[in-house]
């Protein structure tokens, strides 16, 4: 059987920068298990721009951020595998690998980054009614068939749904020809960054629906025409407020669901809101030496905070390897993270102040538009830090930053309470 | 006075920007958190610009198709003249980041440059 100190599952952008970091911080034995013909993940495919503003303080593709990282991977001598696909691990840190030329083959690691992304919720779990005529695609799966392949989905395009995915394919498909007529969301607010809105929906005067649904697909070979309907605060149709459009073609970008099929085969603990494992201040899962970074562990909007979460990932699981496959007892209490008052989860779930770096990033979502809020953070019940939001929101990740002093002056802390207060 | 409500793209914050203009002058600008708000909401209100992206063909390549972008950003109404420029164009592989694909595109003065390395299929 093949060993190495650290297995990497996934070679996307947190995989690259966790193997990076892992090998920056003393860990030679190292490989990157990738499923695709080439590194890079999904920001192969994403090839606008806006990325690594806070990573390299400069604009960049997709494509141009993702070689950023395999240039460091390559330049560090770290070894990788593609068309690699892991189907199995166990507890035991023991990963079971298929590829054509090694066919079935196992890899003992002594720790293990999970690092597989997420994926696009489908239309089986959407419960649209209609037929179920060609034409229907994720927007990832139009993206992809455009950007990789060459191929244009349709020509008379409707988008459900309003995430980053689906804003970036209007302007996309516009690009390329394409009458993307309306663009359809569920919620009130979008779920998609704003600079997205202004630069792929207002710029070619698409209009973004709020408060609608599909409620009917027409077409039996190919899609026909869909109709649409506003919904009321449940989320229910209302009558009478049908809406027929003709197309030939509908985008859905319905949300992302971290991938954790090899996760829970692991027995890892699981954190419900997320569908990512739960984790602690190391970015470590509920078995020792198993790590988690990425979409795997939380969806990001931004791929600069997925390199920045994989990178303390690396670090970690580097520690960890050096420490010979073991934790110390930890001097304080492990401190739970609470997350209340709108405030949905929180990454990481808790803390051991031993192990934290000076700083640490608690990263979390809240389940709601709020307005001149306060982000407010107790150490038990004793207010730590009042942070003014003129604006949170469902689409954008949140951060509160702890510091190593701060907590260390509360030696007998047992919960951080992070929740949204009114101004 | 003309009041302009602006979502800033500088960066993903998205910052709600409002511009107070009269006669076309900028009277003032608020809401913005940072600098570069200020200057990309004096500027989107005068002169607004886009980067674009798009791919073209790969000829001998490992993969058929290869990203590309404007070096910088293009008037905002040039944005399909650009995307028209592209239809068509192929380039032959290896193409690596920076290569310029097309010169001075749909005469904005810009390049259009590759944003992915594509080495030649052997």
């Amino acid at each position: 059987m093949l060993t190495y100190d650290l297995v990497i599952v996934g070679g996307g952008p947190a995989g690259l920068a966790a193997a990076a970091s892992a090998k920056r911080n003393g860990i030679d034995s190292i490989v990157i298990l990738e499923r695709e013909p080439e590194l890079g993940g999904i920001l192969n495919q994403c090839i606008h721009n806006g990325f690594g503003l806070h990573t390299f303080k400069e604009e960049l593709t997709g494509p141009e951020y993702a070689s950023r990282f395999i240039e460091q991977v390559k330049e560090l001598g770290i070894e990788y595998r593609l068309h690699t696909m892991v189907v199995d691990i166990d507890a035991s840190k023991k990963v079971t690998a298929m590829n054509r030329e090694d066919g079935l083959f196992e890899i003992q690691a002594k720790a293990i980054i999970l690092a597989m992304g997420c994926r696009e919720r489908p239309r089986g779990a959407l419960n649209i009614p209609g037929y179920r005529p060609a034409g229907i695609y994720s927007a990832g799966t139009a993206q992809r068939l455009v950007n990789i392949e060459g191929y244009m989905p349709g020509r008379k395009v409707v988008i459900l749904g309003s995430g980053d995915i689906g804003l970036i394919m209007a302007r996309r498909m516009t690009l390329e020809g394409a009458e993307v007529q309306v663009v359809a969301e569920l919620m009130p607010y979008s779920g998609g960054l704003k600079r997205n809105i202004v630069q792929c929906l207002n710029d070619f005067d698409i209009p973004l629906k709020l408060s609608h649904t599909v409620v009917d697909i027409q077409g039996k070979e190919r899609v026909e025409g869909i109709t649409l309907a506003e919904v009321d605060n449940t989320g229910k149709p209302i009558p009478g407020t049908e809406e027929h459009y003709d197309c030939d073609t509908l985008l859905l970008s319905c949300g992302l669901i971290p991938e954790n099929e090899l996760s829970r085969g692991i027995g890892v603990d699981m954190e419900p809101v997320t569908n990512g494992p739960a984790v602690n201040e190391s970015l470590e899962t509920s078995v020792d030496g198993v790590f988690a970074c990425g979409n795997v562990l939380h969806v990001h909007d931004l791929v600069d905070f997925v390199s920045e979460e994989a990178t303390v990932a690396g670090k970690n699981a580097a520690k960890y390897i050096k420490n010979g496959g073991k934790h110390d007892e930890p001097s304080h209490p492990v401190i739970k993270m609470n997350p209340t008052g709108g405030v949905r989860y929180t990454v990481p779930k808790t803390i051991n102040v031993d192990n934290m770096d000076d700083q640490i990033t608690v990263r979390f979502r809240v389940g709601g538009v709020y307005k001149n809020c306060y982000v407010a953070t107790y150490f038990d019940d004793e207010l730590f830090s009042r942070r003014k939001r003129p604006v949170v929101a469902p689409g954008e990740m949140e951060e509160v930053k702890l510091t190593k002093e701060k907590l260390l002056a509360h030696p007998d802390l047992k919960q951080i309470t992070i929740k949204i207060e009114e101004a | 006075m003309e009041k302009r409500e602006l979502t800033c793209i500088g960066c993903p914050l998205g910052c709600q920007i409002t511009v107070e203009m009269e006669n076309g002058e900028v009277i003032s600008v608020t809401g913005n958190t940072c600098k570069r708000g200020d200057v990309y909401a004096r500027k989107e209100v005068t002169d607004p610009t886009r980067i674009v992206t798009s791919i073209v063909n790969v000829d001998g390549g490992t993969i058929p198709m290869v990203s590309v972008k404007t070096r910088s950003d293009i008037p905002k109404g040039k944005i399909f003249d650009c995307a028209r420029a592209l239809k068509g164009v192929a380039v032959q592989a290896p193409v690596h980041i920076g290569d310029v694909i097309v010169k001075d595109v749909a005469g904005t003065g810009v390049d259009v440059i590759a944003t992915k390395n594509v080495e030649a299929a052997e």
